[in-house]
Parts: C-alpha cells; structure tokens; sequence
C-alpha cells in the first residue's frame, strides 16, 4: 500500500511538473504524458510496481470522461451551423487526412481492420489541444478561427459513427455487420438528439441539484452504467460515454462540464500515461521512421484541409495557412482510436500511434505558432493591396 | 451600426463592427462569461490583435457604464426566454403629473400587470426601484410585461 500511495503520488507530480513545463513552452502535455508512460513500465528506466494496476483502470475511466465531456460541449445549434456552412470542408478533412493512415498500414503490410484504425489516427484532430492552442495564442478572434473550430466540431459527431464502425470491424464482424453498425449509431445520435430537445428536461430534472456532489455522482454513475450497458452489446463504451453527454441538456451540461473536468484532466492524465506505458521504448524504435512519415505527410493534409476551410470563409492566404497548422495537431482521439485497435489484438498500432501522437502533438502546436513566419516567403503580404478597403 | 455576429463553435460568439475612425473591432463573448476586445490588423485583416480580457464582472461594469441602453438590451434577452414577454423603455415627460412622484402612485403593476424594473437617470441606472423611489422628469423607464400591459403604462405615464 505504502510503495502505491508513494508511486501514484511521484507520478502525479512528474506529470504537474512536465504540464506546466509544457504550458510554459506553449505546447501540450499529451505527448509529454505519452513519453512519461514509454519511459517507464517493462523494458524502461523504471518498472512500475504497484501503481500500475490502478493506472490501467483509471485511463479506461480516462477514456469516457474524454467522450463525455466531448458529448457535453457539443451543441446541436453550433452542428447544425457548423453543417450548413462547412461540411465540404469536413468532407475534404475526411478525404484527405483518413487515406494517409490507411495507405500507410497498406505499406507496411496490416491487416485492412488496422489500417482502418489508422486512418481513423491521422484523420481526428485533437480538439483539446487545438482549443487551447488557439485561446493560448489570442486567435479566438481571428477571422480563420470558425472554420477551424466548425471543423472540429464535424469530426467530433463523425467520432459518434467512427467508433463503432471501427469496433464492428476490429472484433472481426462483416462488411454488413459494421454497416449495421453505422447505421445503429446513426438512429441512436439522433434518436438521442431528438429525445434531450423534447425530453431532456426530465433528464436534467434527475440529474441536475444545487449540490456539486449531486451532479458529480448522478452524472458519472449514468455515464458508467450507459458505458457498460453498450460494452455488454458488443459497442464501444466510450460511444455510450459520448451519447450520455449529447443527452444531458444544456443547462445541466454546463454544470456537468464544470463539475467533471478537473475529474477528466486527471484521468485522461493517467489514459495517456497507461497508453506509454503498453509500449517499452525498445518496441518502439523500429516504428519511428514510419510514425516520422506518417507525422510529415499528415502535417501537409492537415494544413490542406485548413486552407481548404479557412477559404470557404474568404479568409486570407496568411490565415489560410494558420487555419491548417492550428489544426495539425493529433492527441487524445488518435489515442483512443489506437488503444481500441490494441485491445482487439492489433497490438502493433500501439506503438506506431504513441510515436504518431508525440510527434504531432509537439510539432503541430509548433506549427501553429510559427504559422506566419513560415508561409511568410510564400505569401504576399496585403497591406498595400487593400489599405482602405476596409473589409 | 453593422455588427456581424459570427458563431464560433466550443468558444462562444464573436461581434465584429467597423468604427467610424476606420478600426475593424471585435468582441469575443467566450462561453465561460470572459469577454476578448480584439482589433484587426492592418497588415493581415484575417488576423487580430487582443486588447483586453475582461471577467463576466469587469464587462458587466463596463456595460453599465457604456450606458443604459445595455440594460434595455437584457431584458431583450430575458424575454427572448419567456413568449409573450417584452420590454420596452418608456421617457417620462417633464411636468408629468408623476413629475416628483413615487413610483408607487403611478399604480402601474397593479393596474397593468407590467412592471418597471429599471429607471435610468442620465448615467444612472436604479435597477429594481421600490415603489417609494420618486420619479423625475426626464427619467426613461424600462418595462417588462405583455404587450398590451406595456401599452397600458404608457398611457398611463404619458396621459
């Protein structure tokens, strides 16, 4: 007990110290966390005795936080415009971004079900990190930001039908099976949309209290129980987690969100240290030079979509190019769709993502934030074009 | 006045206006109740440059001292919530026969069913007055009810 209290505890505050090393660089702590979790466990600098166990159990809980709280800030009025405006623009994310993954598990030789979930990897950005990339940047304001966000949110909702395709497929169900699937989950997001706008305030009824403890347990048990009740039939708990959160009502959801989410920072902290630590530094090695060229070839489409989107908005070529870069990074999604490869047996993805993540996550808010001085030589400059125009 | 309001998905909505000097200026009314004033650049239109963050509090006083139309403007928003509600601002004539009078006498609520839950004063707004508040002339009321109840104030205050 003492030598898992001790290890939890210098974990923990590693991982505060590398998050706050990180802020200060401007970057994002996932990949941090991922590198803590490769460093350590079998085969690095220090194997983890007792804490390891509860680390395992605390990063699934990490994983339906993650889908819950991404549930609970959705909203149907910001799809809906999100949709109308940009969904050539989630079209083209799709098109451009999944094949990179799936062409690249052709390469090196997977099975057709990984090569789906990698595609799957390079395909979602990393809402989190983009977010508070552009909150940490001051570009809230900037004209290229609703496209990048409405692209965000498009494949948020496209995580609801992906992941139980993606489940379907890995536990090895047939072509119609997975089609049934997506089609489910389809009936099932509406279904549920439909009911938290006619129904949804019994829900928040039942759910919501003046009581912070109240919502926290109400909430969290709800989520839990849908999470296992879906497990039970085969679909992928973390959608359950997902469709809880689209279900909670907006008043009650924002409660809800201000409620759980130093609960998710904590254990999606411990999903991404539990993701490390199935990877021995060793394993990954051979995998660096694919995940590299995965990392640069997904860099380029993710900025390809950015532009693509940021144009349909009349933006700029300078914004243009920010709007690609902001959305380069890959985090917490990649990993999710990976550790549900993994878990089906398809233990090579995990390395190749873990590798994937570490490189994006660093480089993507490093392109980010040299977005202007990069696309600089290859931008015109406008302010002698349109002085006085005046928009 | 233009002012564009553009949504921004996860963060809130932006406004966005053009000054008469020339400056491109944006709001960001982010969800968690944080205000951005941003300015456009010249250089880049696309990009933006930030100029404060303020607080739910810091943008509530600023509102308040920007002036009472603001007021008028949340009630706007209240009634949005409720159908069948609005709110408008009615001026009380100087000489008046509730020039100098309480609030009370005027007997508004009880013989419309609307209600003055603001009296702006200049730069001064007395917001939910006790029927004892005097009135002045000069004074823009803001009222909240039905539409025929809000008629009914008017004429009483303005006959």
């Amino acid at each position: 007990m003492d030598a898992f209290l001790l290890e939890l505890g210098v974990i923990l505050l590693l991982l505060a110290l590398l998050a706050n090393f990180a802020g200060r660089l401007g970057l994002s702590a996932i990949p941090l966390f991922l590198l803590v979790g490769l460093l350590l466990g079998e085969g690095g600098v220090h194997e983890l005795g007792a804490s390891e166990e509860f680390i395992s159990a605390a990063g699934e809980l990490g994983v339906l936080l993650l889908l819950l709280l991404l549930g609970l800030e959705f909203s149907a009025a910001e799809f809906t415009a999100s949709m109308r405006r940009h969904a050539p623009s989630g079209v083209v994310d799709l098109a451009l971004n999944a094949p990179v993954g799936f062409v690249a598990g052709l390469l090196l030789g997977y099975d057709w079900q990984a090569c789906l979930a990698l595609a799957g990897v390079t395909w979602i950005s990393s809402s989190g990190i983009v977010a508070r990339l552009l909150s940490d940047l001051r570009r809230t304001g900037f004209r290229e930001t609703p496209s990048v966000l409405s692209v965000l949110v498009l494949e948020d909702i496209a995580m609801a039908v992906f992941l139980p395709l993606l489940v379907v497929v890995l536990s090895g169900g047939t072509v119609l099976a997975a089609v049934l699937a997506v089609g489910a989950a389809l009936g099932v997001v509406l279904v549920v949309l439909l009911a938290s706008r006619h129904l949804g305030h019994h829900l928040g009824r039942v759910l919501g209290h003046d009581d912070d403890e109240q919502v926290l347990l109400r909430v969290l048990g709800l989520m839990l129980v849908v999470a296992g009740l879906t497990y039970l039939v085969d679909a992928s708990a973390a959608v359950g987690a997902f469709l809880v959160g689209l279900a909670i009502p907006t008043g009650t959801a924002e409660r809800a969100r201000d409620v759980l989410r130093p609960l998710r920072d904590l254990f999606a902290a411990l999903f991404f240290l539990s993701f490390g630590l199935e990877t021995s530094p060793a394993e990954l090695t051979p995998f660096l030079p694919a995940a590299l060229a995965l990392a640069v070839v997904s860099a380029f489409t993710k900025i390809g979509t950015g532009v693509y989107a940021a144009r349909r908005d009349g933006v700029g070529p300078r914004g243009r190019v920010r709007a690609g870069a902001a959305l380069a990074a890959r985090g917490e999604f990649s990993i999710v769709i990976a550790e549900l490869a993994v878990s089906a047996g398809y233990s090579e993805i995990g390395p190749l993502a873990s590798a994937y993540v570490v490189m994006l996550g660093i480089l993507g808010p490093l392109l980010a934030r040299y977005a202007d001085t990069l696309s600089r030589p290859w931008t015109p400059s406008v302010a002698s074009a349109s002085t006085g125009s005046g928009g | 006045m233009d002012v564009t309001e553009i949504l921004l998905p996860g963060v809130g909505v932006r406004y966005e206006f053009q000054t008469v000097s020339g400056a491109r200026v944006g709001v960001v009314a982010k969800r968690d109740g944080e205000f951005d004033f941003v300015r456009y650049e010249r250089h880049d239109p696309d990009a933006a440059e930030t100029l404060l963050t303020l607080t739910r509090d810091e943008a509530d006083t600023l509102a308040e001292i920007l002036g009472a139309p603001r007021i008028v403007e949340r009630f706007a928003d209240l009634t949005r919530e409720i159908p069948g509600l609005v709110s408008s601002t009615i001026d009380l004539p100087v000489g008046s026969r509730f020039d100098g009078k309480a609030l009370g006498e005027t007997r508004c609520r009880t013989l419309t069913g609307a209600s003055i839950v603001a009296v702006v004063r200049g730069d001064h707004v007395i917001a939910s007055p006790v029927p004892d508040e005097v009135l002045h002339g000069g004074d823009s009321l803001v009222v909240v009810g039905t539409t025929s109840g809000i008629e009914g104030v008017r004429h009483i205050l303005l006959k």
